[in-house]
């Protein structure tokens, strides 16, 4: 295989293993940071406990996130040297910020939430929940500046090759950041949202801790409420962004092949690249020009605008961004309904809902990778948009070396990972510790009505 | 005025992988001398000794790294792929060691991760110990990029050098833990830090020697200038007896300091022998500078933020200073 493709894999692997743990753990720190926050203002033990037993699991996604992040930071110039030297006066800097004011930040206050529970008085301990949530939000600002501009390069100018600043506010602030950025901070707040409901309701089902899972299935609905169909918003207006200034982008997610015609919608199709047309498209007419132009007759950009040679992979992209929407909206229906039962009192007690809800810990992850497959895939083939092309900004290392590299990390991430999910999974299992000289709490209907719930 | 720029730039890195080496290299010396603990309750109470601290040791090195990305990306661009297989391996084992630390604390058998954190800490300081000896050897460059193959950095001097940093943070790491641990594991440790104190001595004198004898480069730097840089090698000799008197008569927290100050002394001296190059003998520290725009722009974060990282890891080892609590874990 191609040299370029083999690190196109490799760093595709590694970046998508990498962001299923952050996206968790913008999260999972801000549910933590309003625990201890609320812990700290009604003086309420159960919330503490709480606290507690979420930070236990932070600590192992945080871990797996940090030892697949540093090797982000080298695999720039492993696989992607030549791109280091073009972009490294615009790019480096963004992610030196991020190092400087959050790494650190997010070390170091994390030590003291685990570690400094007896050590630190209980308004520190608390306030290094919030710390470590101001961090982990602080460096999705950094990276998802440098990812945006990669996407929409401004303030800068190119000599011989070589990007050099002119303006950092316009860099730092191009034209895609503010949406991208909304975006994934809302994507992670949903996702560590929907891995809550599911705990919550697990703990029901299996009629433990009653009061606590309780209050996570109410903190995530009224949550959830919000940031669902946030979600639906700000993914609109990141959409309209990307079709000002990534309009091919945007003709891949619709397969879109003819500008002079009105968009349709596409619920299914099988975009065939060579022919440059859909196959077995079941669409809505003119749906896709409604949705971007707000106009059933409007047009905008087609793959056969440009070249196919700069053209996106259209099926990756398509698909992708079906599975996101799809999974947009059933996330929506989740919470609606979930707010329906509360609204009507039968939440806690609703089987098939709490069983729905158990089940569906994942979706979040599967739309966050999507969106990924989306906005990157899409961008191809540049590195930098309109710029630099993806294949001119390899490092000089020979294929077979990223073969046997590229191995190695399926081999150690996949072991990594199937273990840190069943640590997880063992770490729910083991439930929410209570004081000393308690007993258990065994609850009342679902558990004596569901023998195997118990060993959930 | 943009000469100096790249000088304070690489002040920067410098202190940013100085810190690195003496704070990670103690934390991967325990990982290595976990290994030889007797029991279970023994590793865990060397681990535990380092737990609040390896999550902030480690972001040195990136900071080391996206240091070098920010300031000098043309040796960046170099670097990386002429070390690409010692980086990934490295990278790889850092990986396993750190979630060992995680996963250790919920799995039932504690075999499989223990076994992890040693290999895993012991494989990532030696190649460490590698890209070191690469970064003072030669790589070749045609036109700013790496023109060698995947294994130029296989030579008999960086796989030296490889050994000499796993004992370096060996050292580290029981001089740590005569300082932050009590019983049978100090007593161990006090033990190990007088061995592993002769074999670091050997290694720095066969990296001292070997590198003015190969390299004219180092040599000429050396030679010439004795008069004024004969204390370097006289300090760590004097650093040497000061550690070996002070694990003899029973100090604790004085060995650590001496490897620290070991360590130092070694990696001035490095700094004397490769300056000002970061990839001999064709790219030095102006030659691969970013664009004063994007230092400046740095700069000024770096100013600020630095000073205050260091006082948050300096709150960081004073709130757990004192022995280690073997018993506390979160878990």
């Amino acid at each position: 295989m191609e040299p370029v493709l083999l690190a196109r894999l490799q760093f595709a692997f590694t970046i998508s293993f990498h962001i299923i743990f952050p996206t968790l753990t913008i999260g999972l720190s801000a549910y933590m940071a309003t625990l201890a926050l609320m812990a700290q203002a009604t003086g309420k033990e159960h919330y503490r406990r709480l606290a507690r037993f979420w930070t236990k699991i932070f600590a192992v996604s945080f871990a797996m996130g940090v030892v697949s992040g540093v090797v982000l930071s080298y695999e720039l110039g492993t696989n992607w040297s030549r791109f280091s030297v073009a972009a490294g006066n615009v790019v480096g800097p963004l992610a030196g910020y991020e190092v400087l004011s959050a790494f650190f930040l997010e070390a170091t206050f994390l030590s003291i939430l685990l570690f400094g529970v007896n050590k630190v008085p209980r308004w520190l301990h608390s306030l290094s929940a919030v710390i470590v949530a101001i961090g982990t939000a602080i460096s999705a600002f950094w990276i998802l500046s440098a990812n945006s501009w990669m996407n929409t390069p401004v303030g800068h100018e190119f000599r011989d090759g070589v990007a050099y600043p002119i303006d950092w506010y316009a860099i730092v602030f191009n034209p895609s950041f503010i949406y991208r950025l909304g975006h994934m901070l809302n994507a992670s707040y949903l996702t560590a949202g929907f891995v809550v409901l599911a705990v919550g309701a697990r703990f029901l089902i299996a009629g433990r801790h009653m009061d606590e899972a309780r209050t996570m299935l109410r903190m995530a609905i009224g949550l959830l409420c919000v940031l669902a169909p946030l979600q639906l918003l700000l993914g609109d207006l990141h959409g309209l962004n990307t079709l000002a200034h990534q309009p091919i982008k945007v003709a891949a997610m619709e397969a879109h092949w003819d500008s002079h015609q009105p968009g349709d919608f596409h619920i299914f199709a099988w975009p065939d690249e060579t022919a440059e047309l859909n196959r077995f498209a079941i669409s809505i007419p003119r749906g896709a020009s409604l949705i971007l132009t707000h106009d059933p007759a409007g047009r905008f950009s087609g793959l056969k605008d440009v070249p196919a040679n700069s053209r996106p992979p259209v099926k990756p992209v398509f698909f992708a961004f079906r599975i996101m929407l799809a999974i947009g909206f059933v996330m929506i229906a989740i919470t609606f309904a979930g707010a329906l039962l509360w609204w009507r009192n039968t939440l806690f007690t609703s089987h098939w809902y709490l069983r729905t809800i158990a089940q569906s810990w994942w979706i979040g992850f599967v739309a966050v990778l999507a969106g990924w497959v989306v906005t990157e895939s899409g961008r191809q083939p540049w590195i930098i948009y309109e710029i630099m092309r993806t294949d001119e900004a390899s490092s000089p290392v020979p294929g077979a070396a990223i073969a046997v590299t590229l191995v190695l990390f399926v081999l150690v991430y996949g072991l990594v990972f199937s273990f840190g999910i069943y640590y997880i999974n063992r770490l729910i299992a083991k439930g929410i510790e209570r004081p000393l000289g308690e007993p258990p709490e065994f609850g009342p209907p679902l558990a004596a009505a569901m023998p195997l719930g118990r060993n959930a | 005025m943009e000469s100096q720029l790249s000088l304070i730039w690489a002040g920067i890195i410098g202190t940013a992988v100085a810190m690195y080496v003496i704070l990670d290299g103690f934390d991967l010396g325990i990982g290595t001398l976990s290994a030889l603990a007797k029991e279970h309750t023994e590793r865990s109470q060397m681990i535990r000794s380092i737990a609040p601290f390896w999550d902030g040791n480690e972001t040195w090195l990136v900071l080391g790294g996206v240091g070098m990305f920010v300031a000098f990306p043309r040796a960046y661009a170099v670097i990386m792929p002429a070390l690409y297989v010692p980086v990934i391996v490295m990278l790889l084992a850092l990986v396993i060691r750190g979630v060992a630390f995680e996963f250790r604390e919920v799995s039932r058998s504690k075999r499989l991760w223990d076994g992890a954190f040693a290999v895993g800490s012991t494989l990532a300081g030696f190649c460490q110990g590698v890209i070191l000896g690469n970064l003072i050897g030669d790589i070749r460059v045609e036109n700013g990029a790496f023109a060698g193959s995947p294994f130029d950095w296989a030579t008999p001097f960086a796989i030296v050098c490889g050994f000499g940093v796993v004992a370096g943070y060996a050292l580290l790491g029981a001089t740590w833990l005569v300082m932050k641990t009590r019983g049978a594991v100090a007593e161990r440790a006090r033990e190990h830090s007088k061995v592993l104190l002769m074999v670091v001595i050997i290694f720095m004198a066969i990296v001292s020697l070997w590198t003015p004898l190969a390299m004219p480069r180092i040599a000429e730097r050396w030679l010439p200038n004795i008069l004024y840089l004969w204390p370097v090698p006289l300090a760590t000799a004097a650093v040497a007896f000061w550690g070996w008197r002070s694990l003899a008569n029973g100090r604790e927290v004085a060995p650590f300091l001496s490897s620290i100050l070991l360590f130092a002394l070694g990696y001035l001296g490095l700094g004397i022998s490769t300056f000002p190059y970061l990839v001999p003998p064709s790219l030095t520290i102006w030659q691969a500078a970013a664009s004063p725009a994007s230092q400046t722009f740095m700069l000024a974060g770096t100013l600020v933020l630095l000073p205050l990282i260091f006082g948050y890891t300096g709150l960081i080892y004073w709130l757990f200073r004192g022995k280690a609590n073997p018993d506390e874990s979160y878990h």
